[in-house]
C-alpha cells in the first residue's frame, strides 16, 4: 500500500518512516496516491475575476517528486494558477487532482487546509508573533508534542536554521526567512509544494545562494514542488519541466532544453532567451532566407512563408568590405559583446561574439548563421504587433 | 462543440464575479452588530412618528423654534471661536519664533482630556453663586456676580474645551504644508501680512472645516456643560422634558430634530473633505519650514498662549485642588468615592470588551470581504457619531419600557448605549490594523492546515491585538467619561463618576464633586500625554 505521504526526509530517514506507517493524520483528508506516477492534474480549468478570463482552458499534469516551473511575464495567470492549486481561488469551471483525488470539481470543493498543499509566498509570510520554531511547528498540531519537536528540529537543520529556532522573524535576513517559511510548509509533508516567486525579494548575490540552497532541498525532501517565476533562467535551472503561460493559457510544456530549442510558439521563442525572427519560405528540405539556405525537417509543407528564430549564439560575423550588412551597435556586456547588425533589407540581427572582439559602427560585415536545427514558425500577419522581446 | 465551450465560458465568466463569500462566522455577526445599531433611532422615528398630527403641532411651536434656535447659536458661536484661536495657536506654536515653543504646543492639546461637565463644574465652582471667586469676595461686600449661567457660561466652557481639536488639525497642516507657495507669493510682492491671508489661510480651509466641524458635532451633542449651566440647547431640554413631563413626545421630537442636525453637519464634513483633496499639497516637503520672527509681537503671542492655558488648563487643576481641601479641611472623607471609581471602571470594562468584540467581525467584513453588504454593515455602525448620547439613552429608553421591561434600567441596557455610541472608534482601530495584516498570513496558515476559526484564533487575533489593545484603551476611556446615557440608563444607585461629579454640582456640594473629577482628569491625561509626545517627536 503506498501512502500520499509516504516521501522521507533525508537526514533522519529511518526514523521518519515510522512516521508513515503510524497513523499518519494531521487532522487533513489523507490522500491517498491511486496513480503513483501523477501528482497534481488540472483539467481545462477557467477562472476570471468578473473581469476576462485570467485563466483559460488550463490542463496540465505534475508528476510525483517532479520539480515543476510555471514561468511567464507578470500578468500572465501564473500566480492565479497557484492559488487555484492551493484552493485559495475557486476555478469558474475544470478540476484540479491532487494525487488522483479531485479537490475541485464541479461536485466537489476541498477548502485550502483540507488540501495538504504547502505554500511558499514571496513575501514568505511569516508569522511574525511566532518564533521561528513555532512557526514551523504551526503545521503540526495533530502530531504529539514530542514528535512534533523532532520533526522541527529535523525541518530547520535540513534548510540549515538549527541555531535560530529561537529567533523572531523580524531578526532574520530575507535569506534565512525564506529558508523558515520552506521549513513551515514542508513539515507536515505536503502532497505538492507551492514557491511564488521565490527568489524575487532577494538581492542578486543572495538569490544565486538561494537558488542552489533551494535545489538542495527540494531534492533532500524528495518533494513535488510547482515553482512560478517570471525569470526563465530561475525555471531552467531548478526545473524537471517548464509549463510556459501566456495571457491564461499554456503555451508549452516541456523540459527547458525543449523549451528552448524547439519552442512551440514565437511567444515561447521570444520569452525564452534572446531571439531574432527573420523571414523566410519553405523550400522542399530547406528553408531560405536573407542570410542562406538551411535544413528544414520540420511540419510546414514547401512555399509556406515563415519566421525562423535564430539565437544571438547561432549568428556569426566576419569583417568585410564587400559584406552587404552592417555593425548597428554594439552591448558589452563583460563576458561577451552582443552585435546587432543591419541587413541590406533594413532588418536587424543580433550575434553574440566573445568579449575581446572588437568592430566599429558602421562596418560592412558578412553574416553567416549556423542553427544547430531551424526551428520555423508560419508567418502570421496577426503576428506583426505581437511585440516580442529582443535583446537590447 | 466549441461554441459550447465558449458560451459555458462566458456564463462562468460571470459567475466567478462574485466575490468570496464570507464565512457565517463572521457574517452573522456583523449584521447583527450592525441591526442593532439601528434600532435606537429606528425607535425614535417610529415613536415620534406615532404621535401622528401632535407631533406637527409641537414642531412647529414657538418653544421648539427657540430651542433650535438656542442650539444653532451655541453651536456656530462655539466653531467660530474655537475656529480663530485654534488657527491662531496652530500658526503661533508650528510657524514663528515664540519663546517655549515646544511647552505650549503639549500644554494647549491638554484641555482635551477635561470633559465638558468637569468643564461647567469648573466654571460654576469658580464664579458660580457660593462659587470661590463669590467666597473670596463676600469679605468685600459683593453679594451678587454677574450672573454665569445661560448662554455666555456654555458658550465659554464648551470653547475652551474643545478648541484642540481645531488646533489639531490645523497644527496638521501647517506641518505638512509646502513653503513654495508662500516663498512665490512674497516673491511676488505680497507682505507677510497678506500671504498669510491670501496663501496661507486659504490652504488651511480644509483642515479648519474638518476641526471645525468635530468642534460643532462636539457642542451639539454636548449635555454636561449646558445642563451644568442651564443653557436650553436641545440636549438640556430632552433631558428636563424626559425627567418632567409624563408625556414624552416632546422629548422624542427634540431628539429627532437633533439627529436631523447632526447628520446636516455630517453632510458638510463629507462634502468638505471631498474639496480637501483639491487643496492638499501633493508633494510633501522636505525642506524645513521658514520660521517667522514675531519681534514686539512676542509679548501678545506669548500673552495668549498664556492666557488660554490659564483659562483651560491651570484654573480647571486650581479650582479642582481648591474644592479638594476645602473639602478634606472640612472633614469629608475621601471613600465616598471609591463606590462610583470601582463602578465607572467596572461598567467601561464590560463595555469595552463588548465593544471591541462586536467591532472585529465588523471590520475583518469590511476589510477581507469587501462587497455591497460589507460596506452597508460597515456605514451602519458608523451611526453612533451622529447618534448624540442622551439622544441614544431616550430611545432606549422609551424601547425598554415598551418592549424590554426585564432589561430596562439594566446593566446591560447601559452596556447597549455605549455599544451604540462608541463601536465607530474600535471599528476604525481594528479596521486600520487589519490593514496592516497580509492576507498571506491567513492564507498560509489555511495551507497548514488551519480552518477559518482556527486561524482567526491563531493569527488574525493575534496579530491584531496591539491595535485592538489601543483601540480599547480609547474606548475604555471614553466610556468612562460619558454622561447622558449614564446619567439615563444607569441602574437605580449606580453612580458612576461620571454621574457622581454632575449630580453634587448641580446641588452646588463643589467639595465633593472634586474628586472623582481630578480622577478622572488624571485618568484621561494617560493617552493624552502619549499623543502629545508622538506628536512632538512626528514634527
Amino acid at each position: 500500500m503506498s501512502i500520499m505521504f509516504g516521501r522521507n526526509l533525508a537526514p533522519d530517514r529511518e526514523r521518519l518512516r515510522t512516521r508513515d506507517n503510524m497513523a499518519y493524520n494531521t487532522g487533513r483528508t489523507v490522500l491517498r496516491n491511486l496513480d503513483n506516477s501523477v501528482a497534481l492534474t488540472l483539467r481545462q480549468v477557467y477562472k476570471s475575476f468578473g473581469g476576462p478570463l485570467v485563466i483559460e482552458d488550463l490542463s496540465f499534469q505534475v508528476g510525483h517528486k517532479e520539480v515543476f516551473a510555471i514561468l511567464g511575464p507578470s500578468g500572465c495567470g501564473k500566480t492565479t494558477t497557484l492559488r487555484l492549486i492551493a484552493g485559495f481561488e475557486r476555478p469558474d469551471s475544470g478540476e484540479i487532482l491532487l494525487g488522483g483525488q479531485a479537490v475541485a470539481s464541479p461536485s466537489r470543493w476541498l477548502p485550502p487546509e483540507k488540501r495538504g498543499v504547502g505554500i511558499v509566498f514571496q513575501d514568505y509570510a511569516l508569522f511574525p508573533h511566532l518564533s521561528v520554531e513555532q512557526n514551523v511547528a504551526f503545521g503540526l498540531r495533530s502530531f504529539p508534542a514530542t514528535q512534533r519537536d523532532k520533526i522541527v528540529r529535523i525541518m530547520l537543520d535540513m534548510v540549515g536554521m538549527g541555531q535560530y529556532a529561537q529567533r523572531y522573524p523580524h531578526e532574520l535576513s530575507g535569506g534565512q526567512q525564506q529558508r523558515v517559511a520552506l521549513a513551515r510548509s514542508l513539515a507536515p509533508c505536503p502532497v505538492v509544494l507551492l514557491l511564488d516567486e521565490p527568489f524575487s525579494n532577494l538581492d542578486a548575490d543572495m538569490r544565486t545562494q538561494m537558488r542552489q540552497e533551494v535545489q538542495r532541498i527540494l531534492k533532500e525532501a524528495e518533494t513535488t514542488a510547482i515553482l512560478v517565476t517570471h525569470d526563465q533562467e530561475e525555471a531552467f535551472i531548478l526545473a524537471d519541466r517548464v509549463a510556459l503561460l501566456n495571457a491564461g493559457q499554456l503555451e508549452q510544456v516541456g523540459t527547458p532544453e525543449e523549451i528552448y530549442h524547439h519552442p512551440a510558439t514565437r511567444f515561447v521563442a521570444g520569452f525564452v532567451g534572446e531571439a531574432d525572427f527573420l523571414d523566410g519560405r519553405t523550400t522542399g528540405g530547406t528553408v531560405e532566407t536573407e542570410v542562406g539556405r538551411f535544413p528544414y525537417q520540420g511540419p510546414l509543407a514547401p512555399d509556406t512563408s515563415v519566421s525562423i528564430m535564430l539565437r544571438p549564439d547561432d549568428v556569426d560575423l566576419a569583417p568585410d568590405p564587400q559584406g552587404e550588412a552592417v555593425i548597428a551597435q554594439r552591448h558589452f556586456r563583460g563576458s561577451e559583446n552582443l552585435y546587432a547588425i543591419r541587413l541590406s533589407s533594413g532588418k536587424v540581427l543580433h550575434s553574440s561574439q566573445p568579449s575581446t572582439v572588437i568592430l566599429p559602427l558602421g562596418q560592412p560585415v558578412r553574416v553567416q548563421a549556423a542553427p544547430a536545427h531551424v526551428v520555423a514558425f508560419p508567418q502570421d500577419p496577426n503576428l506583426t504587433q505581437d511585440a516580442l522581446p529582443t535583446p537590447s | 462543440m466549441e461554441a459550447v465551450r465558449l458560451a459555458l465560458a462566458i456564463t462562468r465568466r460571470d459567475r466567478g464575479a462574485r466575490p468570496p463569500r464570507p464565512p457565517t462566522l463572521i457574517l452573522a455577526p456583523a449584521v447583527l452588530v450592525a441591526a442593532a445599531m439601528l434600532l435606537p433611532i429606528a425607535y425614535l422615528v417610529v415613536r415620534t412618528a406615532g404621535a401622528g398630527e401632535d407631533a406637527i403641532h409641537l414642531l412647529l411651536r414657538g418653544r421648539t423654534l427657540q430651542v433650535l434656535a438656542n442650539t444653532a447659536l451655541l453651536a456656530l458661536t462655539v466653531t467660530a471661536a474655537t475656529s480663530v484661536l485654534g488657527v491662531a495657536l496652530a500658526w503661533l506654536t508650528v510657524r514663528t519664533d515664540l519663546p517655549l515653543r515646544r511647552l505650549w504646543s503639549v500644554l494647549l492639546v491638554l484641555p482635551l482630556v477635561v470633559p465638558s461637565y468637569v468643564g461647567g463644574f469648573v466654571l460654576v465652582a469658580a464664579f458660580g453663586p457660593r462659587g470661590m471667586l463669590q467666597q473670596v469676595l463676600a469679605p468685600l461686600g459683593v453679594e451678587r456676580l454677574p450672573d454665569i449661567y445661560g448662554f455666555p457660561g456654555a458658550m465659554v466652557a464648551l470653547t475652551l474645551f474643545s478648541y484642540p481639536y481645531v488646533l489639531l488639525s490645523v497644527r496638521g497642516a501647517l506641518a505638512g504644508m509646502d513653503p513654495s507657495p508662500e516663498e512665490a507669493a512674497r516673491s511676488l510682492g505680497c507682505d507677510l501680512r497678506s500671504t498669510l491671508l491670501r496663501v496661507v489661510l486659504p490652504q488651511l480651509r480644509p483642515a479648519i472645516a474638518a476641526g471645525a466641524l468635530l468642534v460643532a458635532l462636539y457642542t451639539l451633542s454636548d449635555f454636561g456643560a449646558v445642563s451644568l449651566l442651564q443653557f436650553e440647547s436641545f440636549t438640556y431640554q430632552i433631558y428636563i422634558q424626559y425627567q418632567g413631563s409624563f408625556d414624552r413626545t416632546l422629548a422624542a421630537l427634540f431628539a429627532l430634530v437633533l439627529v436631523c442636525l447632526t447628520v446636516a453637519v455630517l453632510y458638510a464634513e463629507g462634502r468638505a473633505r471631498g474639496r480637501a483633496k483639491y487643496y492638499r499639497s501633493t508633494v510633501g516637503s522636505i525642506r524645513p519650514l521658514p520660521i517667522v520672527p514675531l519681534g514686539r509681537w512676542r509679548w501678545p503671542a506669548l500673552a495668549s498662549c498664556g492666557l488660554t492655558v490659564m483659562a483651560a488648563l491651570a484654573l480647571p487643576i486650581f479650582v479642582l485642588a481648591f474644592w479638594l481641601v476645602q473639602g478634606m479641611t472640612a472633614g469629608q472623607p475621601l471613600q465616598l468615592v471609591w463606590g462610583p471609581a470601582l463602578n465607572s471602571a467596572y461598567a467601561s470594562s464590560v463595555a469595552t470588551v463588548v465593544i471591541v468584540a462586536a467591532a472585529i467581525p465588523v471590520a475583518i467584513l469590511a476589510v477581507r470581504y469587501q462587497s455591497p453588504l460589507s460596506a452597508l454593515v460597515e456605514r451602519t455602525t458608523y451611526i453612533g457619531f451622529a447618534l448624540p448620547g442622551i439622544v441614544v439613552a431616550l430611545a432606549l429608553v422609551f424601547f425598554g419600557v415598551r418592549y424590554a421591561t426585564p432589561l430596562y434600567q439594566t446593566l446591560a441596557m447601559l452596556i447597549f448605549a455605549y455599544v451604540v455610541r462608541f463601536l465607530p472608534q474600535a471599528v476604525g482601530a481594528a479596521r486600520a490594523s487589519l490593514l496592516q495584516v497580509s492576507p498571506r498570513m491567513e492564507e498560509a496558515a489555511r495551507s497548514l492546515g488551519s480552518s477559518v476559526p482556527g486561524t482567526m484564533a491563531r493569527i488574525t487575533i493575534p496579530l491584531l491585538r496591539r491595535g485592538l489593545l489601543a483601540g480599547a484603551g480609547l474606548v475604555f476611556l471614553t466610556v468612562m467619561k460619558e454622561l447622558p446615557a449614564t446619567l439615563i440608563l444607569s441602574p437605580i444607585g449606580f453612580e458612576t463618576l461620571a454621574t457622581s461629579i454632575w449630580s453634587t454640582t448641580g446641588e452646588g456640594l463643589f467639595a465633593r464633586a472634586a474628586v472623582p473629577a481630578l480622577l478622572l482628569i488624571l485618568v484621561s491625561f494617560i493617552p493624552m500625554a502619549f499623543m502629545a509626545m508622538d506628536d512632538q517627536s512626528g514634527q
